[in-house]
This record gives C-alpha cells, structure tokens and sequence, in this order.
C-alpha cells in the first residue's frame, strides 16, 4: 500500500493506493496522526484502491470524528467493492462519500 | 481442498490472502465476490494472529475448498487457541452518527454481512471456523 499526502493550505488531500487491511493500515494512521492538526478540509482519494478491511474503517471513522470540530470530510473515488463495506456498516449513510 | 498451516502472527495475513487468492485465480471469480472474500481473510486470520495465542504465538490452519455448480468457495480457519466464539460478539449499530459509534467492532460484523454463511464450532480443542461464499 503506498499513502500519498498533499497540503494546499489548511486543505489535506490523503490518496490511498493497493490493499487497506491489518497490515497497512497503521501507516494510514500515521500520515492522517502526523498531518491532520488544523486541517479545516480533509479529503480521502480512494482512487486506486484495492480492498478495505475494518482496520481502514476504523481510521476513516476516527478522523471523522476529529473533523466533526474542524471542517468537513470527504472520502472519493470509491469503487463499487469498496462501497459496500461502506454500505454493510451503515458509514454510507453517516459520511460523505463519492463513487468512482 | 488446499490447506495452509501457517503461524499466526500479523505480518502472516497478506501471504494468507495471497494463498487464498491463488486458489480462485482459475475460476474467474468477479472484482466483488474477491474483495469481499480477501476482506473476510484479513479479519478472520488477523482474530487469530491477536487473541488465539496472545500473548505466545501458534499456527492457524487456513483451508479452501472450491465446489462446483454452483460455484462457491469455502474457507475453514483452524486454531488450537483459547476457545473464542467471533459471532457471538453483539452486532454494532449501524443507525449511530458518526460522533456516536465507537471505533472497532466492524470486522466480524462485515464478514457475517459479506458472506453467504458463516458457522463457528470448538471441536477437539480447535476453534473451527468456517465461512461460505457464492461466486
């Protein structure tokens, strides 16, 4: 999995890249750590994306709630499979999401 | 059948994955059905790898078995561990705001809602978990 992290002001854009499980997703949890104090906008680019277990869930819902006192998030480019594990937990209907 | 004994430990669950994955490479089985699957792989082998064993560590068996018309796979995760029932765990709200919900407890509700059947039994000492996809 590759994490790729962009600034454009007080904006965080967060593009994950491969697989979204166990074993990856601390270094998500890490750049969102390092990078999301006084973020007003925080984006997810889910572009190239390959699976998401609860592990990435976790870190999504966790930096929602961080985000709920400083601006809005977002998560995009989310492809179908991906969806509905958004779908299964009931997060589509909490967070805002985009389909690819 | 295919099997697998592999120890249970964290860094263990992308070559379980891949094990799993390589089994159903000759059946085209759809983006969907494959994600759903791998996803269930990363929770249910990644449960053992953090509280089978804790704090020592064990071997886990990992079993796939394609069956044909219709086509399905099923996979049996086996574990000589501390007797642990995943499915027993209460399912979490999926109605909470997000300010509400607490952070984990998806994993095990995913995989039951992900797939076609799970069934969980203690036999002999082993945690003898299965689950059942159609594809």
């Amino acid at each position: 999995m590759n994490v790729n992290v962009q600034k454009e002001g007080t904006k965080l854009i967060i593009s994950v890249e491969g697989k979204l499980g166990t074993t990856t997703a601390p270094a998500l949890e890490k750049a969102v750590k390092e990078n999301i104090s006084g973020v007003t906008e925080l984006v997810f680019d889910f572009c190239k994306l390959d699976y998401m277990a609860s592990a990435g869930l976790r870190i999504l819902l966790s930096s929602a709630k961080i985000m709920k006192k400083q601006g809005p998030m977002k998560i995009i480019n989310v492809s179908a499979p991906v969806m509905e594990v958004f779908n299964l937990t009931g997060l589509a209907d909490v967070m805002d999401i985009e389909t690819a | 059948m295919k099997e697998l004994n592999i120890e249970a430990t964290p860094e263990n669950i992308d070559t379980v994955i891949a094990f799993v994955d390589e089994q159903l490479e000759e059946y085209g089985c759809g983006m969907k059905a494959q994600m759903a699957i791998d996803v269930a792989v990363d929770e249910l082998f990644a449960n053992i790898a953090h509280y089978a064993y804790s704090p020592e560590t064990g071997y886990a068996t990992v079993r796939v078995d394609v069956i044909k018309d219709p086509l399905s796979v099923e996979i049996t995760f086996i574990d000589n561990g501390v007797p642990y029932d995943p499915l027993a765990n209460i399912d979490p709200d999926t109605s909470l705001s997000v300010e509400d919900r607490p952070i984990g407890g998806m994993g095990i509700f995913i995989v039951k809602k992900s797939m076609d059947l799970v069934n969980y039994e203690y036999k002999d000492g082993k945690n003898i978990l299965t689950i059942k996809k159609n594809i």
